[in-house]
């Protein structure tokens, strides 16, 4: 969808500064905003760049910077950590070859913590996209990393 | 059609059909945790099955919110039958309909196993159901909260109409006050008097908020009860319009929790086109409407004074108080922020009454309280207990215990603001100010159990490590002294620590609480601090360097079958059939599959 699209549909006031951001963020492959598409929503709401940059990086939703295709979200909460997060970390680290925080070369993948996706039953949880799954153990972090990948080549 | 007076309520009550005129009700839960073990698929399925045999007017399957026992999801409630099944999964679904829908019986390996190996067949004889009584959840689970005629049915928007047909805002602000109500998500601030002071200033604008940004780890009873019973926050938010002269409200959400947008839009459309909401609500000249606005991934935003901020389009800082967002707050109007259990409970408080909410609970802490219990304890789920329950009652009654019969170490209790309790504190009633008074805190109710193999300090770092990452950065204690904390124990637990840290643990501790601006700043010390109450010997072994931190060994124990190196996932454990195995340390993950796999208790724990 393009962005004037997205502006058209709120009020044209700062109060809808998130919901705009969050509305256009969610239609981009790579998951961030570009410094052009910035300044088109500064100028659009009648405010100042840095005040939108300054949103923008308070919140941990947002990115300017391009991520991977699949953002790989693990939960980082206690629940998942008495119940053996840190294997499943590792398993992750050691698969992909980055750190949190980081994305894979063929930008196919970034790797980031998230807040309890409330799946503390069946920790420990981690989600990419909008899919979570539950109960991880190493071996099945790998089946699902090679089910991903299976998706690139397919 | 608009309804206008208790009288077409009470028609339109009457004339839902209830589950009871039905052969079957199938009960089935799609929260959020059974749909991660495909429920919906599991519903869809067996409603095509209902469908294609022309059963609907007999069996009637219902998409039911959180049902609870979230650990032995996906389940089902089949009545009149008195039936439950756990662990529900597609293959299942040809012999619920065939064996149980058609020829009525019972199929018992779905049934629950207890914790002595006996299959029970109902709910009603589960003890994790047993202790538990339901105000706030009272309707999650029992209504398709896609449908407003099941709300209705048990007694929906009578409390409104009530409030707004036979009594003044005052009069409302009073029961509220009288029944006792504090608030849900942390604070426990009493709801009546929030609501008083926001109807005491004087203004053409008000607001109430509904604060719906759950960010606490390990809770989520307010997403289970957005998705499970959306029309009584609904209720409760007009109610609490009309009782501080608000026109407005708003639902703060995090965006993580879009899906729960669903339900809750389908019920404020549903609630408008009955004239409960929106324009001159029962027929009267009260108006009030309710609008959602999101959250975008920022913990401080449960703070109120953030919350509005974020709403408005900005950063989530928090302000200082007074004012308070009740004389100023959202757009610089008077505005009361509550909690959705918080909100959930008033019109069970106007439909029964003051006394009786305030006949639950304990002396200063009245009614019921939700609890996510987690961790590790046999039955995890949402419990919703009176006030004053023990920790105990909760853990090993409701909860079963640890799932292996471990000792239990310590319970968490309040998130990232809270502290542990420890053993000899489980049989104190809880309520706001018991937690309190052993340094630990109510919070939004996450309960996380934690046994023998836990790591205090690593525990205590996990949150510090959240709030200092969350911390806004508006204040110097919370942005450079969580940071500072964070570093300690960093250095502590990658053993490169000294006594002495252990003292600036402390007092930075204790300065962080006493001069941050917020709340998340004046607790984030907090797991910290317990937990060095508690567990001093822990942060001792890491302060000396005394401790170890991966799997190891014990060489004359080791009889060299290699059960450990077949099922160490990353194969860091070497050795000879019949020879002593070795672990590289460098490359253990600590996860302990060696040591539940050895036949001869030859690896030690770090």
């Amino acid at each position: 969808m393009q962005l004037r699209e997205i502006l058209g549909k709120y009020p044209k006031t700062e109060d809808y500064l998130i919901e705009i951001l969050l509305d256009y963020q969610k239609t981009k492959i790579h998951h961030y905003l570009s410094e052009e598409e910035l300044k088109e929503i500064a100028e659009h709401l009648n405010i100042s760049e840095s005040k939108v940059s300054s949103v923008m990086t308070f919140y941990t939703l947002f990115s300017m910077k391009p991520k991977g295709q699949y953002v790989i979200q693990i939960c980082h909460d206690v629940p998942c950590y008495v119940n053996d997060q840190n294997s499943i970390l590792k398993t992750l680290t050691n698969l992909l070859n980055i750190q949190v925080g980081e994305t894979t070369e063929d930008k196919m993948f970034t790797l980031e913590y998230t807040s309890c996706l409330g799946a503390c039953d069946k920790a420990p949880a981690m989600r990419i996209g909008e899919k979570t799954f539950t109960a991880l153990t190493p071996n099945k972090v790998k089946a699902i990393l090679a089910e991903y990948r299976g998706k690139k080549h397919a | 059609m608009k309804t206008n007076s208790l009288d077409s309520l009470k028609t339109w009550a009457k004339s839902v059909r209830s589950d009871s005129e039905f052969r079957i009700t199938i009960l089935a839960c799609a929260g959020t945790s059974c749909l991660s073990s495909e429920s919906d698929l599991i519903i869809e399925m067996l409603q095509a099955k209902i469908d294609e045999h022309n059963l609907n007017g007999e069996v009637n399957l219902k998409k039911v919110g959180c049902l609870r026992f979230c650990g032995e999801g996906p389940i089902m409630f089949i009545e009149p039958d008195n039936i439950t099944y756990v662990r529900v999964a597609i293959k299942d679904v040809d012999d619920i309909f065939t064996k149980h829908i058609l020829e009525g019986t019972t199929i018992t390996r779905l049934l629950y196993t207890s914790k002595k190996n006996e299959l029970i067949e109902s709910y009603e004889n589960m003890n994790f159901f047993k202790k538990q009584f339901r105000i706030a959840l009272r309707n999650v689970g029992d209504i398709d909260p896609r449908n407003i005629d099941e709300y209705v049915a048990q007694d929906g928007y009578k409390a409104l109409g009530m409030s707004l047909l036979e009594k003044t805002p005052d009069e409302v602000i009073k029961i509220v006050k009288e029944s006792g109500l504090r608030g849900r998500g942390g604070g426990g601030f009493p709801t009546g008097l929030k609501w008083a002071y926001t109807a005491a200033v004087k203004s053409d604008e008000k607001y109430v908020i509904c604060n719906a940004d759950e960010g606490d780890p390990g809770a989520f009873m307010d997403r289970s009860i957005i998705e499970g019973d959306p029309h009584s926050l609904i209720e409760a938010m007009t109610i609490a319009g009309y009782a501080i002269g608000a026109n407005q409200g708003y639902i703060y959400i995090r965006a993580e929790y879009a899906i729960s947008l669903e339900p809750l839009n389908i019920a404020l459309n549903q609630a408008k086109e009955h004239g409960l909401l929106g324009e001159n609500i029962f027929g009267t000249d009260f108006s009030f409407d309710i609008g959602i606005k999101l959250g975008a991934g920022a913990f401080v935003c449960g703070e109120e004074t953030a919350l509005i901020r974020s709403m408005e389009g900005h950063r989530g800082e928090p302000d200082k108080k007074p004012p308070y967002p009740s004389e100023s707050g959202f757009r610089g109007k008077p505005t009361s922020v509550n909690n959705v259990e918080t909100f959930v409970n008033v019109p069970a408080i106007i439909l029964n009454g003051a006394e009786w909410f305030a006949s639950f609970g304990t002396e200063r802490s009245k009614g019921t309280k939700v609890f996510a219990l987690a961790g590790n304890v046999k039955n995890i789920g949402l419990v919703e207990v009176p006030m004053g329950t023990t920790l105990r009652e909760i853990i090993f009654d409701i909860g079963g215990g640890h799932p292996e019969n471990k000792t239990i170490k310590a319970v968490q209790i309040g998130g990232p603001s809270g502290g542990v309790i420890t053993e000899e504190y489980f049989d104190t009633p809880i309520d706001y100010d018991s937690l309190t008074a052993i340094g630990a805190m109510m919070g939004s109710g996450g309960l996380i159990v934690m046994d023998e193999d836990s790591d205090m300090v690593e525990i205590a770092k996990f949150y510090l490590d959240f709030t200092q990452d969350e911390s806004c950065g508006k204040c110097t204690p919370c942005r450079i002294g969580t940071k500072r904390m964070f570093e300690i124990l960093e250095r502590l637990t990658n053993m490169e620590g000294e006594p002495a840290d252990l003292e600036r643990l402390e007092t930075l501790g204790y300065n962080i609480k006493n001069t941050s601006l917020c709340g998340l700043g004046q607790t984030a010390p907090n797991p910290v601090l317990s937990t060095m109450k508690f567990f001093k010997e822990e942060y001792e072994a890491y302060a000396y360097r005394t401790k170890r931190t991966s799997y190891a060994i014990e060489g004359k124990k080791c009889i060299g079958c290699t059960k450990c190196a077949r099922v160490c996932p990353v194969n860091c454990i070497t050795g000879k059939v019949r020879e002593i195995h070795t672990i590289d340390e460098s490359a253990c993950i600590a996860c302990g599959a060696c040591y539940d796999a050895c036949p001869t208790q030859a690896i030690l724990k770090p």
